[in-house]
């Protein structure tokens, strides 16, 4: 297996003799750089930084208990969890950086392609194999795909980094149509296959995935995203790279153009696939089978949430549908009002571990909204599931809500950001946390810069930061919405300053409990309203935009 | 002073931990802008920075970080090189565990 603990430690020992041949000289900076991103390791602002892959976000209570000791013995006692199933260590040194890739390659975890022009973490539904409704579980298409892209050799070196997204359900949780490559496993004719998009990406030109193939049979899959990367490595711009992403490939070639060469392609590699990669997506399915589901009373459950306010208010916005009746997925926000979003601290990760093996069948995922979830949680459990988590501090009631925003790192930490992102989330959060329960749904997305990290095109209110004449301005979108019918959202107007943006989002959102229908979220509101009535509670009270 | 030139402090990251170092006028490396040297000629600081780039076992990706005189020393003159100088404005992590663990 390629996450086999001996490939991981070579590749471990590869790496401690690349960064001691860096401190001793023998490697210039302009060597090593390349080295050290094949391996996650990026130079950020202050300091380091390491990412780790989650691959399709799930992660077992050993794994979990790694990062928090990785977290302790080698950084500063917490990780940052990421949009994209990712975790990184914001304070690592390089020399301690190749014993916590051996760590992590004793619990089958690693870097590798986090960074560079390559395939990327796979991402997947945080809700697989648990969400009600879904056609199939994806992590085993999620895992087959990893496979073949990992040290795959033809696609190292790309014209630019390449993410694929894969769902199994209807609602497109992994928001597929933002990637490169969006994998969603459809049936039809009681035939299952899947229904490839490609194109999708976010970033400075965002663009929603176009559909390549509407149904693609499920043996056909591996050749056909080797045809997909193949025709893009070949077609991709290498000579600019703010237009090497297949998006760009795709709106320049045209979609029926791209898709003939790609269908070109397709027909010549299929007969040189055997049926081995079949082989293995059967096995792995049978690893991914679901946990032995106890029948059990929800008695626990409903007396609880009867006799305890706090329980019902957490119950009623973190949990979200299973498969069974009796069970739950728990959503685990780490966004408490003032913290810093996607941030766990080590013991937390611990009460995490032990809380999944005691109530959710070791199942642990990241969400793609820097939450954590257990997708498996009998009903009767979930009282003492929250008094576990409330100990913890992990029990904030806001999964979805208008507090619940996503952030990335922006300029406290990172080397592109141009404008913070952190503490406008954190005084957003606490701006809005009177009314947060009260207007209900709400997604709320900033990123610090043009590449989008914090994935503002997709929220109901987007938030972008950028500088502007040596201040930090920030420009706001309506409308924006990820999952199946995905869409950007548009810009308001002019930006505002680092003193204006918190006191805006916060009057455009009591703005939506004012023009409000009974029983409609903000997106219905502003749907049916237009973006009008915000935009003018959003620049109220800016005499000064910049 | 050429035209189009900043005034600023040699700044790059410390091979080692990643924290951010300036370059003093006796050539060595200190955390605070306010200890560095201001340079604020470009033939000077093109002078200093090849210095660097022969001894590249200490600092990483060094560059004239824009600064300016300040009351007890150079000062950061950019929004970037602000945060570079003062870390994270955000408390860095969720504090649960620290009294917890």
């Amino acid at each position: 297996m390629l996450d086999g603990h001996d490939y991981l430690t070579r590749r471990v020992e590869e790496f401690r003799t690349q960064v001691a041949r860096r401190i001793d000289g023998s490697l210039t900076e302009e060597e090593f750089r390349p080295l050290r991103l094949m391996n996650g390791l990026y130079l950020q602002l202050h300091a380091y930084m390491l990412r780790v892959a989650l691959p399709y976000g799930s992660l077992r209570p050993d794994q979990l208990r790694a990062l928090a000791e990785i977290s302790e013995r080698w950084d500063r006692g917490y990780g940052h969890f990421t949009t994209r199933q990712n975790i990184q260590f914001n304070w690592p040194r390089l020399v301690d950086v190749p014993d916590m890739l051996a760590r992590l390659a004793e619990v089958g975890l690693h870097a590798i392609q986090t960074s560079g022009n390559t395939i990327r973490n796979v991402t997947a539904d945080p809700f697989a194999g648990a969400g009600a409704g879904e056609v199939a579980d994806p992590r085993p298409v999620a895992e087959l795909i990893r496979l073949w892209s990992t040290d795959h050799p033809e696609f190292q070196f790309l014209p630019r980094k390449f993410k694929i997204a894969v769902t199994g359900a209807p609602e497109d949780r992994a928001i597929t149509a933002a990637n490169d490559i969006g994998v969603r496993i459809v049936e039809k004719d009681g035939e299952r296959g899947y229904r490839v998009l490609a194109g999708g990406g976010l970033g400075r030109t965002p663009f929603v995935g176009q559909v390549l193939r509407d149904f693609l049979p499920e043996a056909d899959l591996l050749p056909y995203l080797e045809a997909v990367l193949g025709s893009y490595n070949l077609a991709g711009r290498r000579d600019n790279k703010y237009k090497a992403r297949i998006k760009i490939t795709l709106q320049e070639q045209g979609l029926a153009a791209f898709t003939a060469e790609v269908e070109r392609r397709f027909a010549a590699l299929r007969p040189s696939f055997s049926g081995a990669d079949r082989q293995v997506l059967a096995e792995l399915r049978t690893r991914f089978a679901a946990p032995g589901f106890a029948a059990r009373s929800t008695a626990t459950f409903d007396e609880a949430r009867t006799a305890d306010p706090v329980f019902r208010a957490w119950a009623d916005i973190n949990l979200r549908a299973h498969q069974r009746a009796d069970h739950a997925i728990a959503i685990i926000s780490l966004k408490p009002v003032g913290g810093v979003p996607g941030d766990a601290s080590a013991a937390q990760m611990r009460v995490v571990a032990d809380l999944a093996e005691r109530f959710g069948h070791g199942d642990i995922r990241a969400g793609l909204d820097q939450n954590l979830i257990l997708p498996h949680v009998h009903r009767a459990d979930l009282p003492a599931l929250h008094a576990g988590l409330r100990e913890a501090g992990l029990a904030t009631a806001n999964a979805g809500l208008g507090t619940d925003i996503v952030a990335c790192p922006g300029l406290d930490y990172c080397s592109l950001a141009t404008a913070r992102s952190i503490p406008v989330a954190q005084e957003i959060a606490r701006r809005i946390e009177d009314i947060a329960a009260e207007t209900g749904p709400l997604n709320i997305r900033i990123s610090g810069c043009i590449n989008a990290c914090g994935h503002h095109h997709l929220g109901d209110i987007g938030i972008l930061g950028l500088e502007k004449a040596g201040a930090e301005s920030y420009q706001v979108t309506l409308g924006g919405r990820p999952g199946t019918d995905m869409a950007i959202g548009r810009r308001t107007g002019p930006g505002f300053g680092a003193d204006e943006i918190v006191p805006a989002i916060d009057r455009a959102v009591r703005a939506s409990l004012a023009l409000r229908l009974p029983g409609e979220t903000f997106a219905e509101t502003l749907a049916r309203t237009g973006p009008d009535p915000f935009v003018a509670a959003l620049y109220e009270e800016t005499s000064d935009a910049v | 002073m050429a035209k189009g030139f900043r005034p600023g402090l040699v700044s790059a990251n410390d091979l080692i931990t990643g924290a951010v170092i300036y370059l003093a006028s006796d050539d060595s490396w200190v955390a605070r802008p306010e200890d560095a040297d201001l340079i604020t000629d470009e033939a000077r600081a093109a002078t200093r920075l090849a210095h660097i780039e022969a001894q590249p076992g200490r600092a990483v990706g060094a560059y004239i970080a824009p600064a300016e005189p300040g009351a007890s020393g150079p000062r950061p003159a950019h929004i970037r090189e602000h945060f570079r100088a003062s870390g994270p404005s955000a408390p860095a992590r969720a504090s649960w565990g620290e009294n917890h663990a």
